[in-house]
């Protein structure tokens, strides 16, 4: 779904959103309060300058307006692949951004992610999987790498990875997969307002991921390993 | 300077690393290879496994006091974080919450993902990230080493940077997309791979001191990163804490970074490490490469912090 479709439906209209190059920001209204929108359109590639931009749009809803809800709009094709962007220290500036988002979290700021389109590796890492919760579009796209990559990568085979993927979530795209991992929350069906206005009144504060992708099926080690660390004499 | 020689920190495999750079026979380990907490992922590919998943994780003392530490042995997998190994990462941070140690320490060796379980690791680097930042958050300082053969790259270099204070060598490279990506999605004239000047100068240790992207920077030496981390807990009695100051000084010394060049053109060595250092006001850069690390200690800038810990 295009962002301005998406907004319109959620907020009415689109009017109190921006759109600088791919950077979407803005103040709108939901239910009556402000929300700030923090996003990205086109399938941006996140680099050091986009990093920055979202951080900015954070820190000033911290210091402006504490404790109002976030909603960050995800659509990216991950991480900018320059060597401009490395020489100028690209996973510096992502950390930056990810701390700004976890900033807002521990001040009270409701952070919500939704993948609206499109969500690749470190373009995702330092926004919808740092908010309090990470939900999507039931058509929106997650994943690392497609698999002919992935089998070029690891010299596998790729009808190998493309059958595996039918059990085992880790190896496929897919926002099902997501769900399942506990990476992602829940998929927005139905009605967008209700599914909003229920993704608001029930993010989780603490990382939980790793209890629903056990209780899912789709993750089943995670949350059994890291207790066992915890308890290890 | 000693006459003892030096054992390469970049040689060394990760239990290596942990004998030299804790005291003595002080490593209690947590999950240790014999339980065969192995990743279910690979054995369904036919992939070799590990018995400790890439990562050792556990308690130790450094110069006398408690330290939980984890190594990431990158001769596995480049160090690649899947479901096991990152939980067990998440682990020992969230142990931390409860024993308070005096520091973690995170001896990374990585590529990031293990694309071989792409999804669960994207999820578990991010779990990681939240578990650094709640350590952080309790007041517990995590630091993080870099100076093995794999660098420290991808999700793990966000981690990184993450963490309250980085020791690199000169040798060690941080960043995020590796130069063979970002060529084989580029072209070799965004980034030639095999150009190992290139590279370092890009990533490695010497650039991101003098562009404070690292807090202390150290010979290839294992002793050398055991001497900083002991510095590096002497200087942080706490962690830094993150605040909306913090943040803010953060994302002005990363603007004024990116504003410096801005408008630069490639072909005229505009986004190379030589122009970024001359106006990040090192004088004479070029001779930067040739120098020796403790040389190039000197020369950061000023605004960045002189000291090393």
């Amino acid at each position: 779904m295009d962002w301005k479709t998406l907004t319109t439906t959620l907020f009415g209209s689109a009017d109190g959103l921006a759109l600088d190059g791919d950077f979407l920001h803005g103040e709108v209204e939901f239910d009556g309060a402000p929300l700030t929108v923090v996003g990205t359109t086109n399938h941006a590639p996140i680099g050091v300058k986009l990093a920055l931009a979202q951080a900015r749009a954070v820190l000033d809803t911290v210091a402006r307006h504490p404790g109002r809800p976030l909603l960050l709009l995800i659509d990216t094709q991950g991480q900018q692949l320059r060597r401009r962007d490395e020489l100028l220290g690209i996973n510096r500036a992502m950390a930056h951004l990810g701390m700004t988002i976890d900033l807002a979290r521990r001040r009270g700021h409701r952070v919500l992610g939704l993948v609206y389109d499109q969500a690749l590796s470190g373009g995702f890492i330092t926004s919808g999987l740092i908010a309090d919760a990470c939900d999507a579009l039931p058509e929106a796209e997650i994943r690392v790498m497609r698999i002919p990559a992935m089998s070029r990568v690891t010299k596998l085979p790729e009808e190998m990875l493309t059958a595996l993927s039918q059990s085992n979530p880790v190896f496929a795209p897919g926002v099902d997969n997501y769900v399942a991992m506990g990476g992602v929350r829940r998929l927005w069906t139905g009605d967008l307002r209700d599914a909003l206005r229920q993704a608001l009144a029930d993010a989780p504060a603490d990382d939980r991921r790793a209890i629903d992708g056990a209780e899912r099926g789709g993750r089943r080690l995670s949350a059994g390993v890291t207790q066992r660390v915890l308890d290890a004499a | 300077m000693t006459q003892e020689r030096l054992i390469s920190y970049a040689e060394c495999s990760a239990r290596e690393r942990l004998a030299l750079l804790l005291d003595p026979g002080s490593f209690h380990e947590w999950l240790p290879p014999r339980d065969r907490v192995t990743s279910p992922h690979l054995a369904q590919l036919g992939v070799p496994s590990a018995f400790d998943d890439g990562v050792a994780v556990g308690r130790a003392a450094l110069d006398g006091r408690p330290v939980f530490v984890a190594a990431q042995e990158g001769a596995f997998m480049g160090g690649g974080v899947g479901e096991v190994h990152g939980a067990k990462l998440v682990g020992l941070l969230r142990r931390a919450l409860r024993e308070r140690p005096a520091a973690v320490l995170l001896l990374l060796d990585s590529g990031g993902v293990r694309l071989h379980e792409a999804n669960a690791g994207l999820i578990a680097v991010s779990e990681v990230m939240r578990a650094v930042l709640d350590a952080r958050d309790a007041g517990i300082p995590v630091i993080a080493l870099i100076g093995a053969a794999n660098g420290c790259f991808g999700g793990m270099g966000i981690v990184a940077r993450c963490t309250d204070f980085v020791v690199m060598s000169d040798l060690g490279r941080l960043a995020m997309s590796g130069p063979e990506v970002i060529e084989a999605s580029h072209g070799v004239e965004e980034f030639d791979a095999r150009d190992r000047a290139l590279v370092w100068r890009t990533s490695g240790g010497k650039h991101r001191w003098l562009s404070g992207d690292c807090d202390a920077l150290v010979e290839d030496d294992a002793a050398a990163f055991r001497q900083a981390a002991i510095a590096a807990m002497a200087a942080l009695p706490a962690s830094r804490p993150v605040t909306l100051d913090a943040l803010e000084a953060e994302h002005a010394l990363l603007s004024n970074r990116l504003a410096l060049l801005e408008g630069t053109v490639a072909d005229a060595g505009g986004d190379d490490a030589l122009t970024l250092w001359t106006r990040l006001g090192v004088a004479d850069a070029s001779r930067i490469p040739d120098l020796e690390v403790a040389d190039v200690v000197s020369l950061r800038p000023a605004s960045f912090g002189t000291s090393q810990a």
